[in-house]
């Protein structure tokens, strides 16, 4: 095993001596590089995307239109939508993708380096096209990230063409990242990891790359169709030309569900890395874990039409999907017991990477619960496009997702720097998030029971009072994230104390035998699994 | 597992790139496969109501005479569309298996020719596949000189399989002008 | 069991609904938060429905909270918790695959036939198509030929911050919906433009607009009220301001108001052929089409006349409205295909017609100096 010392190396320690400044970040094939800028740059969007979630909380502070036109808004929903979705929540799983996969399966690097590099540095191309378009005449996309025909066809602006353009770049860079993992995974793995001793980060990173190269396309058939529709006088949506609209919602939902996934599955593996070690435990069913995240993503396919039960489908098909939804619930119940049954009777301590998981587990299942409750048919008629469905999805999303990563990002960072970040800083961005994140979005189910559509710039009286607290609890949580850049920033500039090798007591896996900080190459001889 | 060679390493990322490229392009095919197989699923199921575009063929199919069903007519023209539209008769009683004709009105009463082209649309949507049309003005682009009226014919038997628990269903036509359309195909023509 | 429930709905509220009982009075009840019941028996059962769904949900959650919170607590390092071994158990996995899929059986077959029930619209009493279109309503009642349009009617200096708003705001129309109580009502939904979705809480009533396609819905409401609703599904700019506002009547008096909305509609046509005959002077014009401009127009050209650029195109100075006076009526009593712009054809009177083109190609510095009259409306709209 001692023979992958060969020419290709050599450039590579060569590359990071010689190159420094933009230009090391350019030109970079190491993953641990790659990894920062993804996770940077997800930052970024994930701050620019939030500042116009203060935008929208602004606009809707009380009733009246005071600071944008509704023209500007539905702009803004749109392009907050796009930007979390595409340009924060899946960058920065790709970035703990990029760092961690190769260092938890013993590869020395991802196993295609030079697509890596592309696939990122296409992606800042996709969201200047996507922003600047909020800059020209017309304005942005403004018909939700959803983008139903005919609205983003006939009756849209014609920047439609650039947001046809950007989400292309964001396809293809997604699509190679997901290839780069897959490959990764199959053929870089160190000799004794065999596929049931990999940890579920891995696991649940390889289910979500299929789903990115299985639904991905399918988006990129949808938009082309969009811009063919608009500018080149087909018509696959529209009922004038032989076209049906309703289609449209079937092809995106199609690829849209499973893009739900696509953005949770990884969570599952930090999470399913993180209880254990702070319960001092092994993960409860790691192999049940392993089938529940692939049942998940193969039932994430038929699914899709959950998203139109108000189209107008016959009795059967609700009756499907509604069944098929359901039963979604069982394997991702499967998952937060095993977490639970993790814990019970551990040896738990409560680190700020725990206590975001912990949030996770909570807060995630009250959105699952939410979910569950929009499956059924008779009353989603009620709940469709109502803030409840903004709440359940804003649960799952950002105290899932997102709540998820910044767990991984404390989790891992003390590996990735050497230092142990500022702990004080930490647990006021946690309690902060945790309390501004629940103003902002569980009084959200109260208005949307109470009848508040979405998308919409201006309400009705007797919604004042909640959407004040939502927007109160908007800002302060918008806030609370300053909180994390000026920690980030901190543990950037190596300011702490060091870290031994393991960093968490309790913490197993290969990551963890390295030395902290994590050397610029590692496992450039494969190690030995137990 | 990691290979003991670079180059033998090398060559199966590069088997296996190409592999899932091949999937990437697959479903980007199936996106574009999901259109006609939406019309296959509309035509099987009778999802969102759609309806037959060709002509059906009457097979002198036994009239069932124990049931009666009630189509009614609904006639719109759609934005820029000045056209008079409407069925000279609203609603007719059919028995399952019953050739029917009802004749809708057009006229254009715009200073220009104008093609129009008539969407069908049911509902419930389940009715759609057993509605048979024979004849129809909306399988083809009706084109209107300027002043001109006409009476355009809709034949049509409802298929006795249609499910005992539908007694009434609506079919509303939707007119457009899709003169420009038209006329570029004409000119590629 | 009923009881039980509906004490754990009230006590589960009560703890969730801390501010609510000092302002459950109100009238406006600001915070309303739970679904409402609605008014016909449909909209119940979903009302029902969503509780038990909320119950088991709130069941599990406590449950399986309880257990982690308990193992936060005593669990813990810090009190000298001891890592057990354990980590799979394939009995107690089956178990919580197996149990709920039971709990889910138990919440679908309740469901299902709500379901069931909500989708059958045969032999309806009275049926109306409801076509949508950016951001208004249309409604026709297909025994009766009455039609008529239903626009919001807050005014803009509400929305503008300038006037107090009313209690009904944004949730108010110029026309509202009419239909008889305990009569089986069918709404035929469709659409002119892009997608809407037609709302009303009250009934349990959710369907969208498609254009091209029709869909069908159906209520049955037991009380006579003022019920309101919104558009549901983003159609554009003006979304959030397509209320639906519908008003059940008596039999007896619904059909009192179709008779008297007949009448209504033939004597405006009567009044409509006098004016052919008549010209309006240049002031009138002006200022009834001011008066319609901002009430029509003004929302996508905008009350200065100069649109959106990109979006809605400016009337200010366009080749249109100051050239083709032709082509000007057309687009406005014809719409144009493909576009936000709608065909006024169908939703203003030949008078309005003629005075909000007389404005257009005279206002903001579009100083034609021609008057349109109805009848060189007229003359369009019937070909002569």
């Amino acid at each position: 095993m001692s023979t992958v010392t060969d020419h290709a190396h050599h450039e590579d320690d060569h590359h990071h001596h010689a190159p420094s400044g933009i230009k090391r970040w350019l030109f970079t094939t190491n993953h641990k590089d790659i990894g920062t800028l993804y996770l940077w740059f997800a930052f970024i969007m994930f701050l620019t995307g939030g500042a116009m979630a203060m935008v929208i909380r602004a606009e809707l502070f009380q009733p009246g239109l005071q600071i944008v036109d509704p023209h500007f808004f539905n702009q803004m929903t749109t392009v907050h939508g796009l930007i979390m979705v595409f340009g924060a929540v899946m960058p920065a799983f790709t970035g703990l993708a990029n760092w961690l996969v190769p260092m938890m399966i013993g590869a020395p690097d991802m196993a295609l380096p030079r697509m890596n590099n592309w696939s990122f540095w296409i992606l800042p191309f996709a969201f200047t096209i996507l922003l600047a378009s909020l800059f020209m005449e017309g304005g942005g996309p403004a018909f939700g990230w959803t983008f139903y025909a005919p609205l983003s066809t006939t009756y849209s602006g014609d920047t439609t063409a650039l947001f046809v353009f950007s989400v292309h770049i964001m396809g293809i860079s997604s699509i190679m990242g997901a290839i780069n993992v897959i490959v990764t995974i199959f053929n870089m793995r160190a000799p004794g990891m065999t596929w049931m001793k990999m940890p579920l980060f891995v696991w649940t990173w390889l289910i979500t790359a299929f789903l990115l190269i299985a639904v991905m396309p399918v988006l990129a058939g949808v938009v082309t169709m969009v811009l063919t529709d608009k500018f080149f006088g087909t018509s696959f949506f529209d009922a004038a030309g032989g076209g049906d609209p309703v289609m449209f919602q079937h092809i995106f939902w199609f690829f849209g569900h499973p893009e739900v996934y696509i953005m949770i599955l990884p969570a599952f593996g930090i999470i399913s890395a993180i209880v254990p070690t702070f319960s001092r435990k092994k993960l409860f069913g790691y192999a049940s874990m392993v089938y529940a995240t692939t049942s998940i993503a193969l039932l994430s396919f038929i699914v899709w039409a959950h998203h139109m039960f108000t189209t107008g489908m016959p009795v059967a098909a609700e009756l499907f999907f509604m069944l098929a939804t359901m039963l979604i619930s069982v394997p991702t119940g499967v998952k937060v017991f095993n977490w639970v049954a993790t814990m019970w009777r551990g040896s738990l301590t409560f680190e700020v990477p725990m206590l975001f998981a912990l949030a996770f587990i909570v807060l995630f299942t009250i959105g699952g619960l939410s979910g569950l409750m929009l499956a059924i048919v008779p009353v989603d008629f009620q709940y469709h496009d109502t803030y409840f469905v903004v709440a359940h999805f804003h649960y799952v999303l950002v105290t899932g997702a997102i709540f998820s990563i910044m767990a991984a990002v404390y989790y891992w960072l003390p590996k990735w720097t050497g230092k142990m970040f500022d702990i004080t800083l930490a647990k006021w961005h946690f309690w902060c998030s945790l309390i501004s994140v629940n103003v902002l979005f569980f009084p959200m189910h109260f208005i949307g029971l109470a009848g508040m559509p979405r998308r919409i710039p201006d309400y009705a009286l007797q919604f004042a009072d909640f959407n004040k607290w939502i927007s109160i609890g908007g800002f302060a949580f918008g806030l609370s994230q300053l909180l994390f850049l000026w920690l980030l920033i901190k543990a950037c500039r190596k300011e702490g104390e060091p870290v031994s090798d393991q960093v968490w007591e309790g913490a197993e896996g290969l990551e963890w035998e390295i030395p902290s900080p994590a050397p610029y190459h590692t496992f450039e001889t494969p190690p030995v699994i137990k | 597992m990691q290979n003991n060679s670079k180059s033998e390493l090398n060559k199966d990322n590069g088997k296996m790139v190409i592999k899932l490229v091949a999937i990437v392009i697959g479903m980007f095919g199936f996106g574009f496969a999901l259109v006609p197989l939406y019309d296959v699923f509309c035509d099987l199921t009778g999802i969102n109501g759609k309806t037959s575009n060709t002509a059906a063929v009457y097979e002198s199919v036994e009239v069932d005479e124990s049931r009666t069903i009630t189509v009614e007519f609904i006639t719109r023209t759609n934005t820029g569309m000045p056209w008079e539209f409407r069925a000279q008769t609203r609603r007719v009683d059919v028995h399952p298996g019953q050739m029917s004709q009802v004749d809708f009105l057009v006229k254009n009463p715009a200073g220009r020719d104008i093609v129009g082209q008539a969407v069908p649309s049911v509902s419930p949507g389940t009715a759609a596949i057993y509605l048979n049309k024979t004849e129809c003005f909306c399988f083809n682009h009706q084109p209107l000189a300027a002043g001109e009226e006409a009476l355009m014919p809709m034949k049509f038997y409802v298929d006795p399989q249609l499910p005992k628990d539908i007694k009434f269903f609506t079919v509303q036509y939707t007119l457009y002008d899709v003169t420009s359309s038209a006329e570029v195909a004409m000119n590629q023509g | 069991m009923k009881k039980t429930m509906s004490g754990a709905v009230a006590f589960l509220t009560g703890i969730l609904a801390f501010p609510a009982i000092a302002e459950s009075t109100s009238q406006l009840d600001q915070y309303q938060l739970n679904l409402t019941k609605g008014v016909t028996d449909i909209s119940a059962e979903v009302y029902d429905l969503h509780m038990l769904m909320f119950i088991i949900c709130v069941v599990i959650a406590v449950a399986v909270f309880g257990v982690m919170f308990y193992s936060m607590v005593f669990h813990r390092k810090s009190k000298g918790a001891k890592p057990a071994n354990f980590h799979e158990s394939v009995k107690v996995e089956i178990a919580w695959t197996v149990v709920p899929f039971i709990i889910l059986i138990f919440m679908a077959i309740p469901a299902a036939q709500t379901l069931i029930a909500m989708e059958d619209s045969s032999s309806p009493d009275v049926s109306v198509l409801v076509t949508g279109s950016q951001w208004k309503w249309h409604y026709k009642y297909m025994d009766s030929d009455v039609e008529f349009f239903s626009v919001l009617a807050t005014q803009p200096e509400q929305i503008a911050n300038k006037f107090e708003k009313g209690i009904n705001y944004l949730l108010e129309v110029d026309r509202p919906l009419v239909i008889p109580t305990g009569k089986k009502v069918r709404f035929l939904v469709t659409s002119d433009d892009v997608i809407h979705s037609w709302w009303v809480p009250d009934f349990a009533v959710k369907k969208d607009a498609n254009p091209g396609f029709i869909n069908e819905a159906w209520t049955k409401v037991n009380e006579p009220g003022i019920y309101r609703g919104q558009c549901a599904e983003l159609c554009g700019k003006d979304h959030g301001f397509m209320p639906v506002v519908v008003i059940a009547k008596e039999p007896a008096e619904y059909e009192a108001w179709i008779a008297e909305q007949q009448d209504i509609q033939r004597r405006a046509k009567e009044e409509e052929q006098k004016l052919l005959a008549m010209n309006m002077e240049m002031g009138e014009l002006m200022e009834v089409g001011e008066r319609v401009y901002l009430a029509t127009c003004a929302a996508c050209h905008m009350p200065n006349g100069e649109g959106l650029p990109g979006a809605f195109p400016a009337l200010k100075g366009s080749d249109m409205a100051l050239n083709d006076m032709q082509a000007h009526i057309d687009i406005v009593v014809n719409g144009k295909a493909g576009t936000s712009m709608q065909a006024f054809g169908k939703q203003l009177s030949l008078k309005e017609l003629a005075a909000v083109i007389t404005y257009e190609r005279n206002a903001w510095g579009n100083n034609t100096g021609e008057t349109v009259q109805a009848k060189d409306v007229n003359a369009l709209v019937t070909g002569q």
